[in-house]
């Protein structure tokens, strides 16, 4: 089918290294625990995607534990960094972590979407606390201050737990250079298989088991690993280029231009931050995202109206709320361009877009 | 290479491959993305799968949480029934294993300790069995929990479901079942068996790493607290995005075991018998673990003559890839905790090799796997014995 797909954010579309990787392992038949020769093949293919995702990600191979994805990542180190500690999470943060930290304080963001330092600040005045902070904003691709908000954690003897999902393989992501105790990552939103992530532990950081059993992972994650969704994710971290970040955030640029060309009353919540190369908040006052979403689809570009998780339904933006826009939250919808998005994406989606916009200004009439 | 360690993991089945094929070419979405075609055709493939591996156990597709593998099942069903339970305020805290489960099962069970719960951990007959007496005596006490594996992964007995099922049930206990090396091989119907959670593998089964399955009873409904939330798929227990390609070879999977696991067991019996006639004609007092039990013909524990070194007679046919047990504590030179819940010493438990016949096993593989553990078994005892005399 001719569609269109921005919804990069939702999960990037497989890279040819990571699918060859993939398939190279599913074909493997040995169990990385097992000490015969098929299992020194299977612990071969694990062993060298940690090497990969540990010189990527500025960690170190024996910092790099598996999981099942970036809500498990989140979970493990929340749940794990967390004991005795005050947790304090962002307003904008991705579901798994709020939900991982169901107590947690919020802070703030500005209008723009970028934390509040100051508040961060004022924040760590008190006992120890543990801080999380997404890189980057799954809707809006805002990217937080994280350097100055480490170093605040630093000084203050806060542990900074950081939310690289959306960052990862978009724009440079090093646990090290940040100097944060923590960082999770999604395979399949660096363009590899869905089944499998990682949580990056800074030396001498450890976390309890939340998947009990068996011993894989140092003990700190139970459970067979998912060969072919890991060798997948070593492959696609590596071909994940930022540098590719230059035609992403090109092609974006020249969606937001025609949109503001047709209408101009458009808004782009977190334009004035700096932000993802291939995300795109497109907020239409006036239109609700469901009808917007929908009206997109029937024409063949796929985006969405906020995170793609449970539920299907549509509702207002956490995310946008949070940044003030009001009732006029629920009138964004997210545009994120995938890797491999075609030159003429921008031309594809203002001509949908634009029809898109002329009948549901026919409707309220 | 021949692979005779089909309980550590089995290969995938080509069917299985090829199923998942296009989901690696084509079908890249989200399957919570239903805002859009892609995403809802990717949600269909998933809830194909959910519904193939509902039928491997006789269960409704709603009844089927998909999770990363057995082990996080079994952490799930352990953890997040008696985590419910102790919320709702039930007095419940005791929870029932045997010492022969997989150490996932234990552990998990052992880590409630901490919770305030009850761990009892039952011994096995010399056959790996429990015995319904050791059961009844446990369960005299208000049980929340037992959680029994349908087959051991490290002798291939069967355990007696119905019965412990119906033991437990009658003492208004939940029961979970580690059906990890089970899956197709034995019989397990949810329509028959009042079973309230079971886990499942799929890369014990032919199909991909890293996902899984847990079977949560719906009527009446059996209730669990997530390991872990999230964006709140899979009715919120079990948040995470939904790998729709491993999943779409988790159903094919579970599919081919519905339709060919017996026949697989059958085929499975022949090689076996055909296996131990062969190795132990050329070992004299070669024994078989766990023998009068009921049990899958997939497997074999073999324990070799006095002074013989599993370690050493696998090291000596690297061309065989075989085990001393469980995957997980291959690297470990503790011997066996299974084999020694069965009551043999140390030194025999030392001495004791895991076979699994699998699918993909042909009648040579089973005759020169044979022939390459006698020679090697002869070459590391005589090793020994050349060492005895020179010293």
């Amino acid at each position: 089918m001719g569609g269109l797909y921005l919804d990069a954010n939702a999960t990037e579309p497989l890279r040819p290294e990571a699918r060859a990787a993939a398939i190279a392992a599913m074909e493997l038949c040995g169990n990385p625990a097992s000490v015969h020769a098929a299992g020194r093949a299977a612990r071969r293919v694990l062993e060298a995607a940690r090497r990969q995702i540990a010189a990527r990600f500025g960690a170190e191979p024996g910092g790099v534990v598996f999981t099942s994805g970036g809500t498990e990542a989140n979970a493990l180190a929340i749940a794990g960094l967390s004991a005795g500690r005050r947790v304090l999470v962002g307003a904008t943060e991705h579901p798994a972590v709020l939900a991982a930290a169901p107590g947690a304080e919020r802070l703030p963001v500005l209008a723009d979407g970028t934390l509040d330092l100051a508040a961060l600040r004022r924040a760590l005045d008190g006992p120890p606390a543990l801080v999380c902070l997404m890189a980057a904003n799954n809707e809006t691709g805002v990217l937080h201050p994280l350097d100055q908000a480490a170093a605040l954690c630093r000084a203050a003897g806060a542990l900074l737990h950081v939310d690289a999902v959306q960052a990862a393989g978009r724009v440079p992501v090093s646990l090290a250079a940040l100097g944060a105790d923590s960082l999770a990552l999604s395979g399949h939103k660096l363009g590899g298989p869905k089944g499998a992530g990682a949580l990056l532990l800074a030396p001498g950081r450890d976390v309890p088991a939340l998947i009990a059993g068996g011993g894989q992972e140092r003990g700190r994650r139970g459970g067979t690993e998912a060969l072919p969704a890991i060798a997948g994710m070593g492959a696609a971290a590596e071909a994940a280029e930022p540098a590719a970040a230059a035609r992403l955030a090109a092609l974006r640029d020249r969606i937001a231009e025609g949109v503001a060309r047709i209408a101009p009353d458009a808004r782009f919540p977190g334009e004035g931050a700096l932000r993802l190369p291939n995300t795109l908040s497109v907020l239409l006052p006036g239109v609700a995202a469901e009808t917007q979403v929908i009206a997109l689809d029937l024409a063949g570009v796929q985006v969405s109206a906020g995170a793609a998780c449970s539920s299907g339904k549509v509702a207002a933006s956490a995310v946008l709320a949070a940044m003030g826009f009001g009732a006029a939250a629920g009138s964004a919808i997210r545009v994120s361009l995938p890797w491999n998005a075609p030159e003429d994406a921008p031309e594809r989606f203002l001509a949908a877009w634009a029809e898109m916009r002329a009948r549901a200004l026919r409707a309220a009439a | 290479m021949i692979y005779l360690d089909n309980h550590a993991t089995t290969p995938p089945d080509p069917r299985v491959l090829a199923a998942m094929r296009p989901f690696w070419e084509r079908c890249f979405a989200n399957p919570a993305s239903v805002e859009h075609a892609l995403g809802r055709e990717a949600e269909a493939a998933v809830e194909q799968a959910r519904a193939a591996v509902a039928a491997l156990i006789g269960a409704e597709p709603a009844e089927i949480v998909f999770t990363s593998g057995a082990t996080e099942s079994n952490n799930l069903a352990i953890k997040g029934a008696a985590r419910f339970a102790a919320a709702q305020g039930s007095e419940r805290r005791r929870i029932v294993t045997l010492a022969t489960e997989h150490k996932c099962v234990l552990e998990s069970v052992r880590d409630l300790r901490h919770e305030g719960f009850e761990p009892v951990v039952l011994p096995v007959t010399a056959d790996g069995l429990l015995d319904p007496a050791v059961l009844a005596e446990a369960l005299a006490v208000p049980t929340l929990l037992v959680s029994v594996m349908a087959v051991n992964n490290e002798i291939g007995v069967v355990q007696d479901l119905p019965a412990i099922a119906a033991a437990a049930k009658a003492a208004g206990a939940l029961v979970h079942c580690d059906a990890a090396q089970a899956g197709g091989r034995v019989a397990l119907d949810v329509r028959q068996l009042p079973l309230d959670l079971i886990s499942l593998s799929a890369h014990k089964m032919y199909g991909p790493k890293g996902v899984g399955a847990l079977y949560v009873r719906r009527r009446p409904r059996v209730r669990l607290l997530p390991l872990f939330s999230g964006g709140g798929q899979e009715r919120g227990l079990r948040s995470g995005t939904l790998p729709a390609p491993l999943l779409v070879g988790f159903g094919e999977a579970a599919r081919l075991a519905a339709a060919e696991g017996r026949l697989d067991e059958g085929r499975a019996a022949q090689q076996r018998a055909r296996f131990l006639a062969r190795l132990s004609a050329a070992v004299p007092g070669l024994r078989e673990n766990a023998a009068r039990a009921p049990r899958i013909a997939a497997n074999l524990s073999i324990t070799f003559p006095e002074g013989a070194d599993a370690q050493a007679i696998m090291a000596a046919a690297p061309g065989l890839c075989v085990s001393t047990g469980s995957a997980c504590s291959s690297a470990s030179v503790e011997p066996s905790y299974v084999l020694r819940a069965l009551g043999l010493p140390e030194g025999e438990a030392r001495a004791t090799l895991r076979i699994g016949i699998g699918r993909f096993t042909s009648p040579r593989d089973i005759d020169t796997a044979a022939d390459l553990l006698a020679e090697a078994w002869r070459r590391t005892v005589s090793a020994t014995v050349d060492k005895v005399s020179a010293e």
